[in-house]
């Protein structure tokens, strides 16, 4: 709770938005209101997994991003991509293609974020040799799960990794060296190509870190765009511009399900999709799980082939990908690639500060309040429904009760409620419709013969 | 503030219900994380006995701002021997419940160390009463 500022990528396009209530029922943190006919995400709950967008049907979801022309701002432009990347593109365009086609963009260097990975791999060893860290080691690749362990299992995030991931492990690599080769540190300007929204938000307001070392965002939706348009229209050379040097296999394949997993030397699990993770984090709070070592949670189905800023077939990509990685080498040690950085140096910069809890489901931190609330709130359960329409604005009618002790919500919110004090002659009809009007907007109750469906969709 | 679960005696897929309803109330009435845990796992394991050795059960479940206290209520064979039922290690359970990864005789001895007080009461041939009761620690 000590973060006061969160940054957030996910953003609601008022314009788009009908409150169609689709974002509520899915959102795994009830960080979702309709309010004036609209969604509005709760910051503090939010967690970035993206599960809204995906559920939208009318696009009205964004993640905002960095203006790609900031990178002419600096002299030496790094952009760094998840390999996973790769994987979207048809299998007869070469890597090399895509490459080149990135710095016709603009860019002088570019990197794949997992190398060099064997850093990264004897940082985590070293972490997991050390016995005064909790077991089950949790993962902290996916920035998504990082957070709703910290919403909601605030009792597990010692269990977190407190290692950094793949993108800081190479924007941290390439830093060290171009200072070293002479570059300026003003001069560095490190661009990440993002498959999700809480990897946006993981590199604007980091969690257990200060300050992140990239300089920019850039979806990876546009990205993936340019680059197809730069290759269908210009075609992209072949040979290979020289950056190859460190991408292993297990580098590639890391962004996968199983990816970390594979790695493990122990017993280790691998789970993705964030209901999944839910239900698993659940057993591990209850301490019904079997024994196990590490624990890999990734939020999307597929991990990041799943990301809902990657264009194409998850498993396409998945399996794309797999037959890209044939091509490189096996990590090896650190020692063997001779490299020019200090790699202990590295390694230290790959720890993270401590990760703390901020739990959103308290309902007040004076405990006498809390339970005063929650006594409160089940009252108010024996009125509502408990048929979780989402009329009111909330997910659930629990959601509904909630916001109510915190005053966020009125019982009048409940259209049920509204037709019994009708009834009840306890108030005007008139009254009741404004009611409705003030959640859902005043033009709400008018046809729409443009709306999906219609008789006239889309015109 | 009180609530109440039924439990059925062989409904293994279903156990573990009630802890995971009762976390979530703790969690929004900002009880200690160790606290939680303590409670959630004495919980499952009181629950999961009804389920392995009852016919049926009920869990009543109390909570005020200072304590919790979980009655649990079976018609089952009873326990003969109490003291010998606590011991580490000693289970009736039949070779079936253990097959499933359950009856390793930690049950109750594992509820008497997750809890303050623990209290049974138990007839042979009628039914076991356990009354598990957490105070929590002040935030």
């Amino acid at each position: 709770m000590d973060q006061i500022h969160f940054h957030h990528a996910l953003k609601v396009d008022l314009q788009k938005c009908f409150g169609c209530t689709h974002c509520l029922q899915v959102c795994p943190t009830e960080a979702i209101r309709i309010y004036k006919g609209k969604a509005n995400i709760r910051e503090g709950r939010c967690v970035d997994c993206g599960e809204c967008m995906r559920s939208c049907p009318v696009n009205a979801f964004y993640i905002e991003q960095d203006d790609l022309n900031l990178i002419h701002n600096y002299r030496h432009r790094v952009v760094l991509f998840p390999s996973v990347m790769i994987g979207q593109f048809p299998i007869k365009i070469t890597q090399e293609q895509i490459y080149n086609a990135l710095l016709k963009i603009g860019f002088t260097h570019v990197y794949e974020v997992e190398q060099p990975i064997e850093i990264l791999m004897e940082a985590r060893e070293e972490y997991f040799a050390d016995p005064s860290h909790s077991r089950p080691f949790i993962s902290t690749y996916c920035p998504a799960v990082v957070r709703l362990i910290q919403v909601r299992y605030p009792s597990l995030v010692d269990h977190l990794v407190h290692i950094k991931v793949p993108q800081d492990l190479s924007a941290i690599y390439i830093k060290e060296k171009l200072l070293l080769q002479g570059a300026k540190e003003e001069e560095i300007g490190i661009f990440y190509i993002t498959p999700c929204a809480a990897k946006i938000a993981a590199v604007k307001s980091p969690v257990g870190e200060k300050q992140s070392i990239v300089n920019g965002v850039i979806n990876m939706k546009e990205a993936y765009n340019r680059i197809m348009t730069l290759i269908k229209q210009e075609g992209c050379k072949e040979e290979l511009p020289g950056f190859f040097g460190r991408i292993t296999r297990e580098g590639m394949l890391w962004p996968l399900t199983n990816g970390e997993a594979s790695l493990f030397k122990g017993r280790a699990f691998a789970i993705d999709g964030i209901q999944n993770v839910i239900q698993f984090l659940e057993l591990i709070e209850n301490e019904e799980a079997p024994d196990i070592d590490f624990l890999e949670m990734r939020s999307c189905d597929e991990s990041c082939a799943g990301g809902i800023l990657l264009s194409g077939n998850r498993f396409l990509t998945v399996q794309n990908l797999i037959k890209r990685a044939t091509k490189f080498p096996s990590a090896r040690t650190t020692k063997e690639l001779n490299l020019i950085v200090d790699i202990e140096k590295i390694k230290q910069l790959l720890q993270t500060d401590k990760i703390k809890p901020r739990s959103m489901l308290i309902l007040d931190t004076d405990r006498a309040r809390a339970y005063e609330k929650m006594q409160k709130a089940r009252t108010i359960m024996c009125h509502l429904p408990a048929i979780d329409c989402g009329s009111c604005g909330a997910p659930s009618c629990m959601a509904l009760a909630e916001d109510m002790v915190q005053h966020k919500a009125k019982m009048s919110d409940c259209i049920f409620m509204q037709q019994l004090w009708q009834h009840e002659g306890k108030i005007h009809p008139e009254k009741a419709f404004h009611n409705v009007e003030k959640k859902w907007g005043q033009n709400r109750f008018k046809p729409n013969c443009n709306k999906k469906g219609a008789k006239n969709e889309g015109l | 503030m009180q609530i109440k679960f039924a439990i059925e005696g062989g409904d293994f897929a279903t156990a573990g219900c009630a802890s995971s309803q009762v976390k979530k109330l703790l969690k929004q009435l900002n009880i200690d994380p160790s606290d939680i845990k303590k409670i959630v796992v004495a919980l499952y394991e009181a629950e999961v006995n009804i389920v392995a050795h009852a016919y049926r059960g009920t869990i009543t479940v109390q909570i005020d701002p200072q304590k919790i206290i979980i009655v649990l209520d079976d018609e089952g064979p009873g326990i003969a021997d109490i003291n010998l039922a606590m011991q580490e290690g000693y289970s009736t359970a039949t070779s079936k419940v253990r097959e499933m990864g359950f009856g390793a005789g930690m049950g109750l001895s594992n509820i008497k160390k997750n809890s303050d007080e623990l209290n049974i009461e138990s007839i042979v041939g009628k039914g076991t009463k356990l009354t598990i009761t957490k105070f929590f620690a002040t935030s």
